[in-house]
């Protein structure tokens, strides 16, 4: 039996010394009508037979290995050194878990508090947590933050151009308490903010790509008592400014961008920094230095007075395990990437997808949509975005997503993302496909 | 164990040094928005091998089930196979896309469907879903549908759910999470939930009970279809944390025994690894009653095709996309190589485990509860004058094991939760039990040797309280 040590005569060893006749035996709580049912599973296959239908069946998706790939819209298909998951895979941090015991998880917690301060110094806040499970619960366990912060005030401001599926995220988390979220169009700044709102939240960029500088939205939201929430991505902050240099209270972000494969939408990693004075409001694991008796520096988790683990039903969040491998990966990424690595990436994406964007604007019956953007831009195009994308994925250009996806009467707009991983060869691939399908 | 000081990434940067290399531009270049443009992202510069030996010598100061006995008490700390992890690494799920569209993702699809079918009847479930990312996130999904059944029934006045006095921290923290209060049931004088105290606290307010089966002391809830009888009786639901489904796979159908919603944990039961605090997967389970609110998507076959549909009344998305689902492909590859003989030999060395360890142990180490155990047991290492459980834990680290969970659950004094699973062999649990009785001679001969533990790792016991009264969280230069 694979995974299970012991043998026969083991286990007849072991019941004798407790004084049990049987393995059944040690089941005799269970009522017994309901004890050892058929389970009615395939035969077991042996580790070969199980990797082959696996494989089988992982070779049926379309991936970004073997076509080239436009499709982004919150899963990004970015460069990953090979570093990354070399250190990821040893065991001594993939089958550890969450390091309650800080004298032998020294490696785990310091790889956390590498990771909060270099994603702190990237989103431009004080504090960042050891992660949420994505980046639309980060989003969500901001907004309750902000709603607890604010006692007195229910009433949040989304963009209506923030990504559909994080939207539905918030509102399944607020559910179950008296807060009114609303939406607004275009610039936040112009936002109807009023002494009952306890939050606007930004999204830099927009899912659909618009990309804006938030500083008058950060003044308008203080100036009304609400607290400044920015939805980032991580990657454009190598190249532009943070979310914390435009006023931002909290920042949240999807991380899967640093250093993590898109694997069909899971395991990502939810991001969340904070300014200081917020963070015994914040949600999630959070690492410290401490000293030993002898004054040695460690770390350890600390703060957890907030936690359900200490607080029980008055903790800040249910949140126990996170994302710990996730954002270990991102953190060797963060430091293997570095200040020029990140920037090159991100002006890579940048002006590929700026490359990509004049392309597609000139094909007769195409207009990009967006005044600035930094990897993702929308299209208009002059047949349904569905037709295109199912047309070209089967010659294995996967031009985006079609806004219809989630906004069915959107029939005519599909939303590209570029990253530094396209080649020019590839979007001028994409270029010339679209205008082929649209005829 | 690595004893050395690991310098922090930003003490061994160096301008101009990088650990990669990028294509050239081989596009145009375009202006950056003005005003926009970032002078500096904060982020240290290495070269490659520098970064490899850092993270290696930061890995080499972990504990870890790879390297140490884990006995982690209700984190099922078992063995992670490798085939796990060359499942989910195939380029065929790395690079695939959640919006990719069903007609291009059908393997992907199809693995979550088969999954979805393989845990249900584990667990005796009629649908499931497999978005949760975690345990804590299934019980906030599972308390959410219960809440969303009454108010669907136009019930509202259920804003109360019953949680025994062993649970999980989670359990209450979830329910203030879905906006329902809290009620806590006491334990009887057997560890199980007491029957009168639940019978006085059932009224028409009750939304339903959180059971956690077997229960934190590693005892099966004998009542529990009575429990199950009483709170439907009264109008409530019943929701079951399957955090210990380790002690339950082909031996027990939770859903056959009256429960309505459950999450497992795929990190714990289902092989999956921890991660250093995560990924995990909180799949939930649920019967007739439940299954149409279920957070969506679920996989489903409609004419001879694999698609994603939102259940009827679903409560909605929990988080983006799917669940997480790297952790599924590599429960799918350990379920499939089990198969059902393979699940019921889990559940039964992982009780013959804890019962054989807890034989061993007991002596030295009393068991509030001494009854036979399921998959893990709960002693108390209160053992001699001045020594308390967390010495215990910490002089475990110096004989090279990771310390049981310790002061938890909290209705035992000086609690240490230990929990072997069934990955571990005979000569392994013997050693521990060795270990044991070594401490317990000590802490009668020479206590000073526990209060100074450990002595063997990079630091000692760091001062908790100070940390946490000026907290440093970031790297300050």
């Amino acid at each position: 039996m694979p995974f299970v040590a012991n043998s026969d005569a083991d286990r007849t060893a072991m019941l004798a010394a407790i004084g049990a006749k049987s393995v059944e035996e040690l089941f005799a709580d269970i009522p017994a009508g309901r004890r050892f049912p058929k389970l009615d599973l395939p035969e077991p296959l042996s580790e070969l037979e199980v990797l082959r239908e696996i494989e089988s069946m992982a070779s049926r998706n379309v991936t970004a290995s073997t076509c080239a790939w436009f499709l982004g819209a919150g899963a990004y298909n970015h460069f990953i050194p090979a570093v990354v998951p070399a250190i990821a895979s040893r065991g001594e941090f993939l089958t550890a878990y969450t390091p309650y015991q800080p004298e032998v998880s020294q490696g785990t917690l310091q790889a956390i508090f590498e990771y909060q301060s270099m994603a702190a110094g990237l989103l431009g806040m004080e504090v960042v947590n050891a992660s949420h499970y994505d980046g639309a619960t980060a989003l969500a366990e901001a907004v309750l933050m902000a709603y607890h912060n604010a006692p007195g005030r229910d009433r949040v401001l989304l963009p209506a151009a923030l990504h559909p599926e994080y939207k539905d995220v918030v509102r399944t988390y607020l559910e179950a308490f008296p807060a009114r979220i609303e939406e607004y169009r275009g610039d936040p700044a112009g936002a109807a903010l009023d002494d009952k709102t306890f939050a606007l939240v930004a999204a830099y960029p927009e899912f659909e790509g618009e990309l804006r500088d938030l500083r008058p939205a950060a003044e308008k939201a203080h100036a009304a008592g609400a607290l400044f929430v920015v939805q980032a991505d991580p990657v454009m902050c190598g190249l532009l400014k943070s979310p914390g240099e435009l006023g931002a209270d909290i920042v949240v972000a999807e991380g899967q961008s640093l250093g993590n494969s898109m694997n069909y939408g899971g395991p990502f990693l939810g991001m969340m920094g904070a300014t200081a004075k917020l963070v015994r409001k914040m949600p999630g694991r959070i690492v410290g230095e401490a000293k030993d008796h002898e004054g040695r520096k460690g770390f350890v988790l600390t703060l957890s007075a907030r936690e359900q683990h200490i607080r029980r039903e008055k903790a800040v969040s249910n949140i126990c395990s996170n994302q710990g491998l996730v954002m270990l990966q991102t953190c060797v990424y963060l430091a293997a990437m570095g200040k020029g690595g990140l920037k090159t990436a991100a002006r890579l994406a940048y002006d590929k997808a700026h490359y990509a964007a004049e392309l597609i604007g000139r094909i007769p019956g195409f207009r990009v949509e967006n005044k600035s953007f930094f990897k993702e831009f929308l299209v208009a195009t002059p047949v349904p975005a569905e037709e295109l994308a199912e047309k070209l994925s089967r010659r294995c250009v996967v031009p985006g997503l079609p806004l219809s996806r989630y906004y069915p009467e959107r029939r005519n707009e599909l939303l590209v993302a570029v990253t530094e991983t396209c080649t020019k060869a590839q979007i001028e691939l994409l270029a010339e496909s679209l205008k082929e399908a649209a005829k | 164990m690595n004893l050395r000081p690991e310098p922090l990434v930003f003490e061994l940067s160096s301008p101009g040094r990088t650990a990669v290399s990028l294509p050239k531009g081989d596009t145009p270049s375009y202006e950056l928005p003005a005003g926009l443009v970032r002078e500096d992202s904060k982020l240290p510069e290495l070269d490659e091998l520098t970064v490899v030996r850092h993270f290696t010598r930061l890995s080499q100061k972990n504990f870890s089930i790879d390297t140490h006995f884990y006995p982690l008490g209700s984190c099922t700390m078992k063995y992670n196979p490798k085939a796990n992890e060359v499942a989910a690494g195939l380029p065929g799920w790395r690079n695939t896309h959640p919006l990719v569209g069903a007609e291009f993702s059908q393997g992907a699809i199809e693995l979550i469907h088969k999954l979805q079918v393989m845990l249900g009847e584990i667990g005796g479930f009629e649908a499931v879903s497999l978005q949760p990312a975690a345990g804590a996130h299934g019980e906030l999904a599972g308390v959410f549908m219960i809440r969303a059944y009454h108010l669907s029934r136009g019930d509202s006045k259920r804003v109360k759910i019953l949680i025994p006095d062993s649970a999980h921290g989670t359990n209450p923290a979830s329910c203030t999470m879905a906006g329902l209060e809290t009620v806590t049931i006491p334990s009887n004088a057997e560890g199980g939930v007491d029957m009168d105290a639940l019978k006085a606290a059932l009224d028409d307010t009750v939304a339903g009970i959180m059971i956690t089966n077997p229960n934190t002391l590693g005892l099966f809830e004998r009542n529990i279809e009575e429990i199950a009888r009483l709170v439907h009786g009264a109008g409530g639901l019943v929701y079951g944390d399957g955090a210990n489904m380790n002690a339950l796979t082909g031996v027990f159908k939770p859903g056959e025994a009256g429960i309505d919603v459950m999450h497992f944990n795929l990190h714990k039961t289902f092989s999956t690894p921890h991660g250093g605090g995560g990924p995990g997967s909180g799949m939930v389970g649920a019967g007739k009653t439940l299954a149409p609110f279920l957070p969506g998507p679920v996989a489903a076959m409609e004419g001879g095709k694999y698609v994603l549909r939102d259940p009827a009344k679903t409560v909605g998305k929990m988080k983006a996309f799917y669940g997480n689902f790297g952790v599924l492909v590599r429960a799918y590859a350990y379920i499939r190589m089990l198969g059902a003989e393979g699940m019921r030999r889990v559940a039964e060395n992982a009780v013959l485990n804890a019962n054989y360890l807890k034989s061993l142990v007991e002596k030295d180490f009393p068991v509030k509860y001494p009854r036979r155990c399921m998959h893990e047991f709960v002693a108390m290492g209160d053992i001699a004058p001045g020594i308390h459980t967390l010495d215990i834990a910490k002089r475990l680290i110096d004989y090279g094991i990771h310390p049981p969970t310790i002061y938890f659950p909290l209705i035992v004094p000086e609690a240490l939760m230990v929990e072997p699973t069934e990955t571990e062999d005979k000569e392994a649990l013997e050693e521990f039990a060795a270990v044991m009785r070594k401490i317990a001679e000590e802490a009668k001969a020479n206590p000073e040797l526990l209060h100074a533990a450990p002595t063997t790792t990079p630091i000692g016991r760091l001062d908790e309280v100070a940390a946490a009264r000026c907290p440093v969280l970031c790297y300050r230069g």
